[in-house]
Formats: structure tokens, C-alpha cells, sequence
């Protein structure tokens, strides 16, 4: 999408591409709290992106402008090239971009194969009198979509729950779940809100895992907040650092990692 | 032993999709249906016709409508007894100018008129939700009973203010009016609650009824995988306030007959559909069957035990109803939000593991 020299292979051999989301100038407000002051950060096509900060930062609130429930006073989106009016969450979907919650957004009342059918809602097209006699479309929009989420399912090796109803599941697990939902929209772009808090060492194991292999085998461009610094590090190919709003430092772990101001307010800090 | 699930492996997703995955259940279903087609309209009576199974089957189809905004939507709705009154009156309205078309048409219709009007009353829900919205709805209920008392178009101008079925036919039997057979009846309300059954239960399996459920259950997550919650919620109440329509046409042309609003679809029906879906189970088809039985057969039951047996005072066994139907509407809403239909469940998970119970 964007020229050649743009775009350039990291070195465990995944190519990066041009520039899919661009953030300009961000500013928002919350009445007097200003939870984000003139960010401006971009994610390239096929990276794992991510977002660190201490608690407040206003990272969780960057998510939201990227996926619609935000709207910021200042700034722009740019989304494939092209300034990205005001939206709804819904219609941002419709534009390939999913994601995860803090606080698992997951729907409690369904099973775990109905929340990931969920996924998939804006693949299916049949039309209300398809689906009330669920013949033709409906009917084949139904076993298509079912196996496309029968393979999130086995990617992800929740095969075993799939019928238990998602209230009844482990914090671990439905994390997992949400993780599966976002998957089976089959998006370009995915952005994780803290994927891996509250795991333990071994789910945070495997968690890292499918996020490496999402982005490996999909190509799906990631951006993720993340607390644990050592997940982070492994993970990501570029790392923004907010702090207060502010953003503080962009660039490569590493150089994050050597950053003086970083290392200041939020390394010093909040190392947990 | 007999009711198991083992050895029942499905080997493909449309199998897996089956309204009833186990084989036992689809047997049962059938018998069911062959009873209530092969056997019930040769033995029934106008007793059992008036008292039982024209209102049960009636009823149950304004369940199922209801249940589907309520229980599958997260929607809540005092307007029902409003909406049927619109089922009604458009209905009537159908009837005595084209006496020509067939009523069955008229009848879908009527739930076609009663789906935009339900759609119109459902857009304060983009706003309000929960509580307010059901005053909303209870506004809904007391606007339109006041219309079609207020407006004598509504009427035909009758001196009476009532609205009264013309005798209509299907296939040349009288389906209403005063020549109706018990079985006639019986029959035609038949007919539509299975339609509707089947409809309500495909809708809600598939696509729209997982958008209707997402928006219940999280709308903020609904709305991430690409809910559009206006389309959600008008859909819903559209679709119930079909099949809510459907049951006032309903009620109105094969069993009252003659209706004034206020008597007919006041602010107790609304109740009282809504209790029937509370006591037979939120978010279940079958739950809205079980409720609408219930409620119809409990009054019915109490006056032929306390009245007619033990020679008890009418009032007493009318309070004694009463006091039943709130307790019971406590200990659902309290300890079984998902009513009969999960008692049902849990009654029958127990058999499939009985008699071992490992
Ligand atoms: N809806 C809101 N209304 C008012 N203030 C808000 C709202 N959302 C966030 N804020 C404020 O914006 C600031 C940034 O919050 P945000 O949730 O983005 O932080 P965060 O970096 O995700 O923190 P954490 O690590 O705790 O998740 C905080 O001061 C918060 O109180
Ligand atoms: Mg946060």
C-alpha cells in the first residue's frame, strides 16, 4: 500500500509493512482531565505494536479512539491512507479492526461457540425471511461461518468448552474466549487491552504464543497494551511509552528500553 | 437410561445445529405435534376449547413475542396488551374493508401493521433502557387503548364502541363468528403458533438472534464486533410485536370475537404476558409455552379444586390465584430467572446421567 522502501523484513524474517494507522495530533479530553495530549504514533501493516505505561497513562483511552467509542478534540485518524471520518464502533468494525477489553467484554448469557459466532456477525448477509424458514443462504451462511470458527476454535484449543456457557468459564479461559471472538471477525488490525493481566506464568506462556503466531500465520497487525515488561519486550517490533497523557518515547524495545525519560517515569516506577 | 445423548455423535455441523440434538427429544416432538394435529380437534369441546386451548395456543403466541424482545433482546416491555389492541384493530379494520381477502391473510397482516407500529414505540430504547424504558412502553400501553377508544374510525363509528368479527372462512369452514366449531378454532390458532414456533426458533438460533443476544447480554461489545444497536433493537421489537400482533388478531377474531379495548387489552394483559414468560423462562421458546400453559391452566384448575371440590368461595380462590402467581413470579425471579424451561434442563440432565449419577 504504501512504496517499497517503506516497508522492511525484521530480522526472525516477517516483512513489515507501509503505514496502516496513522494517529496525528491526538488530543482528549474528559471534562478538565486530558487522558490524551497530542499523541502522535503510527502502526505499520503486519507489526506487533505496543503501548506501555504507567496505570492512567491514558492507554486504554487510546484504544478507544482507534476503535470509535472515543471521539477526540484534536487530531486526526488516518486509516489505509485516507483520514478516517467520525465513527461508530460498529461501523470501525466493518472496517477490519477488532479487539479485546480490559475488563472481559464477553457475552455471559451464551455459549462459548455462540460468542465466537459472534465474530462473525458481519460475514453473515442473509436476509430475515432466509433465516426465519433457515433455508438457502442462512442455512449455508451458518455451516460456512461455523467452520471457519471451528478452526479459531482448535488455533486456540478451546475445543473442549465449547458448548459451556462463558459465565461458567475461568478468568484464564475467557480471556482466551474474547481473544477467539476478535479472531473469528478474521480482522486486519487487532488490538489487544491488556491480553495477559491476571494470568499466571504459564497462561501468559501461551497467551504470548498465539499472539506470535496470529501475527505469523494471519499476517494480522497487532497493537497491544501490556504491563509486563519482559511479555513486551519478546513480543513487540516498535513500542510507544505514555505517561500522564504525554507521549514519551517510540521505537524499537530497545531503544525504549535505553531511554532516560522512559526509564524515568515508568521503568523506575511501576516495574511489577 | 433410555433418555441418553451417548452414541448420538454428530458428524456434521448442520447435525450439530438441530433444534432437538437428541434423538429422543425429536421423537417427543413429533408425538406432540401428531397429538395436538391428529387427535385433539376430533375430542375437543367448546368447554375445553374456550377455557384451555384456544387461549393457551393464543397466548403463547404473544409469548414468544414478547420473549423475544425481553428474553433474547434484554428489552424490557409493558406495552404488549397495546400492541395486541394494534393487532386487533388492524385486524378488524382488514376484515370489514376487504371482506373478500381471506382472513388468514388478514391476519398476517394485521402482524405486519402491529410490526411497524411496535418498531415506532421501540426507538426510545436507542435512548433509555431498563426501568425507564418500561415506562416508556407502559405509556405505549395507555396511548393506545386511549386511541382506539378516542378515534371512532378505529370503530367503524359502532354506537358501542366495540369491535365485532364478521363471520369469515377458510377452505368454507366458518373460523369466526357465531358458527365456529370448537375444532375450527382450535385448529387456526394451531396453525399459526406452530408457524410461529418454528419461526421465532430459527430466527433466534441464527444470526439476528445472536445480534439480539449480544446487545442483551454486553451492547457495549455488541457493538465492537459490528452491532449496529438501532438495527438490533428495531428489529427486535418489530419481530415481537409481529408475533404479538399476530396473537391480538388473534384473540380478537377467533376467540372473544367482540372486544372493547380497554376490557380486552388493558394493562393486566400486559402483565400478564409478562408473567408467563418470567415463570416459563426468559430467553427460551419452550419457556414461553410452558408460561402461557400455566397461567391459562392455573385459574382454570384452581376454580374446578377450590370451587367445584371443596366448595370454596369464589373471592377466596380468585386472591388464593393471586397470591400464587406473585409468589411464584418472587421465587423466579429471585432464584430461576430462566423459569420452567431451566427446571426442565436441569430435570433432564439429571435423567441423562441417571441411574448412575457420575
Ligand atoms: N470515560 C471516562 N470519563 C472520564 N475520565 C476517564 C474516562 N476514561 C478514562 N478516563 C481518565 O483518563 C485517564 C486515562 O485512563 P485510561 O483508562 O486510558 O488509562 P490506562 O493507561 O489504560 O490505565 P490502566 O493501566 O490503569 O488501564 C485516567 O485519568 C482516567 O481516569
Ligand atoms: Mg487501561
Amino acid at each position: 500500500m504504501k512504496d517499497a522502501q517503506d516497508s522492511y523484513v525484521t530480522p526472525d524474517g516477517r516483512t513489515i509493512g507501509g503505514i496502516l494507522m496513522d494517529m496525528r495530533n491526538i488530543t482528549l479530553r474528559f471534562g478538565g482531565v486530558e487522558a490524551i495530549k497530542d499523541i502522535s504514533f503510527n502502526i505499520r501493516e503486519g507489526e506487533i505494536r505496543a503501548i506501555i505505561g504507567p496505570n492512567g497513562a491514558g492507554k486504554s483511552s487510546m484504544l478507544n479512539v482507534i476503535s470509535g467509542f472515543y471521539n477526540p478534540q484534536e487530531g486526526e485518524v488516518w486509516f489505509r491512507g485516507a483520514k478516517r471520518p467520525q465513527m461508530k464502533p460498529f461501523q470501525v468494525a466493518r472496517h477490519g479492526i477488532a479487539r479485546t477489553f480490559q475488563n472481559i467484554a464477553l457475552f455471559e448469557g451464551m455459549s462459548v461457540l455462540d460468542n465466537v459466532m459472534t465474530g462473525r456477525l458481519n460475514k453473515m448477509k442473509a436476509g430475515m425471511v432466509s433465516q426465519a424458514i433457515w433455508k438457502g443462504r442462512a442455512e449455508r451462511e451458518e455451516v460456512e461461518n461455523r467452520e471457519a470458527v471451528e478452526k479459531v476454535i482448535d488455533f486456540l484449543e478451546i475445543q473442549a468448552i465449547r458448548k459451556t456457557p462463558v459465565g461458567r468459564l475461568p478468568y484464564g479461559l475467557k480471556k482466551r474466549v474474547e481473544l477467539a471472538r476478535a479472531l473469528a471477525a478474521e480482522p486486519n488490525l487487532l488490538l489487544l487491552d491488556e491480553p495477559m493481566a491476571g494470568m499466571n506464568v504459564e497462561e501468559k506462556e501461551d497467551m504470548s504464543r498465539f499472539i506470535l503466531d496470529v501475527n505469523d500465520e494471519f499476517g494480522t497487525t497487532i497493537a497491544l497494551i501490556e504491563h509486563d515488561m519482559g511479555v513486551v519486550m519478546d513480543l513487540s517490533d516498535r513500542v510507544v511509552v505514555m505517561d500522564y497523557g504525554r507521549k514519551i518515547g517510540d521505537g524499537s524495545p530497545d531503544e525504549v528500553r535505553n531511554n532516560q525519560e522512559v526509564i524515568d517515569a515508568y521503568l523506575g516506577v511501576a516495574h511489577d | 437410561m433410555f433418555y441418553r445423548e451417548a452414541g448420538d455423535f454428530k458428524t456434521s455441523y448442520e447435525a450439530d445445529n438441530q433444534t432437538f440434538p437428541i434423538a429422543f427429544d425429536r421423537y417427543r416432538y413429533w408425538a406432540v405435534l401428531a397429538v395436538a394435529y391428529l387427535v385433539i380437534p376430533f375430542i375437543i369441546n367448546d368447554y375445553w376449547a374456550n377455557a384451555i386451548f384456544v387461549p393457551f395456543l393464543i397466548y403463547a403466541i404473544a409469548a414468544i413475542g414478547l420473549n423475544i424482545l425481553v428474553g433474547y433482546c434484554g428489552q424490557v416491555s409493558l406495552g404488549t396488551g397495546g400492541f395486541m389492541a394494534v393487532g386487533a384493530y388492524a385486524c378488524y379494520k382488514l376484515m370489514t374493508a376487504f371482506p373478500d381477502v381471506n382472513i388468514v391473510l388478514h391476519v398476517i397482516l394485521a402482524g405486519g401493521i402491529t410490526a411497524i407500529v411496535g418498531a415506532a414505540f421501540g426507538l426510545p430504547s436507542l435512548r433509555i433502557k431498563g426501568f425507564y424504558l418500561a415506562v416508556a412502553t407502559l405509556a405505549a400501553q395507555f396511548f393506545l387503548v386511549w386511541l382506539f377508544n378516542k378515534v371512532e374510525w378505529f370503530y367503524n363509528y359502532s354506537a358501542s364502541g366495540q369491535i365485532n368479527a364478521p363471520e369469515r372462512f377458510v377452505a368454507g369452514v366458518p373460523v369466526t363468528g357465531a358458527n365456529t366449531a370448537p375444532w375450527a378454532q382450535y385448529l387456526i390458532c394451531l396453525v399459526f403458533l406452530t408457524v410461529c414456533a418454528i419461526v421465532a426458533r430459527n430466527l433466534t438460533r441464527g444470526t439476528l438472534g445472536r445480534t439480539w443476544m449480544a446487545i442483551r447480554d454486553m451492547d457495549i461489545a455488541a457493538e465492537i464486533i459490528g452491532v449496529n444497536p438501532l438495527r438490533a433493537k428495531l428489529s427486535a421489537f418489530a419481530v415481537s410485536s409481529f408475533f404479538i400482533g399476530v396473537s391480538g388478531a388473534l384473540f380478537f377474531a377467533v376467540y372473544l370475537g367482540a372486544v372493547e379495548v380497554g376490557e380486552a387489552f388493558g394493562i393486566q394483559k400486559s402483565f400478564l404476558v409478562l408473567f408467563m414468560i418470567i415463570i416459563g423462562g426468559l430467553g427460551s421458546i419452550f419457556g414461553s409455552f410452558a408460561g402461557a400453559a400455566f397461567l391459562v391452566v392455573l385459574p382454570v384448575a384452581l376454580k374446578v379444586i377450590g370451587v367445584d371440590l371443596l366448595g370454596w368461595p369464589t373471592d377466596i380462590v380468585s386472591h388464593l390465584q393471586l397470591v400464587i402467581v406473585g409468589a411464584l413470579i418472587m421465587f423466579f425471579l429471585i432464584k430461576e430467572p430462566h423459569g420452567l424451561a431451566q427446571l426442565w434442563r436441569l430435570a433432564k440432565e439429571k435423567l441423562r446421567l441417571w441411574p448412575f449419577p457420575y
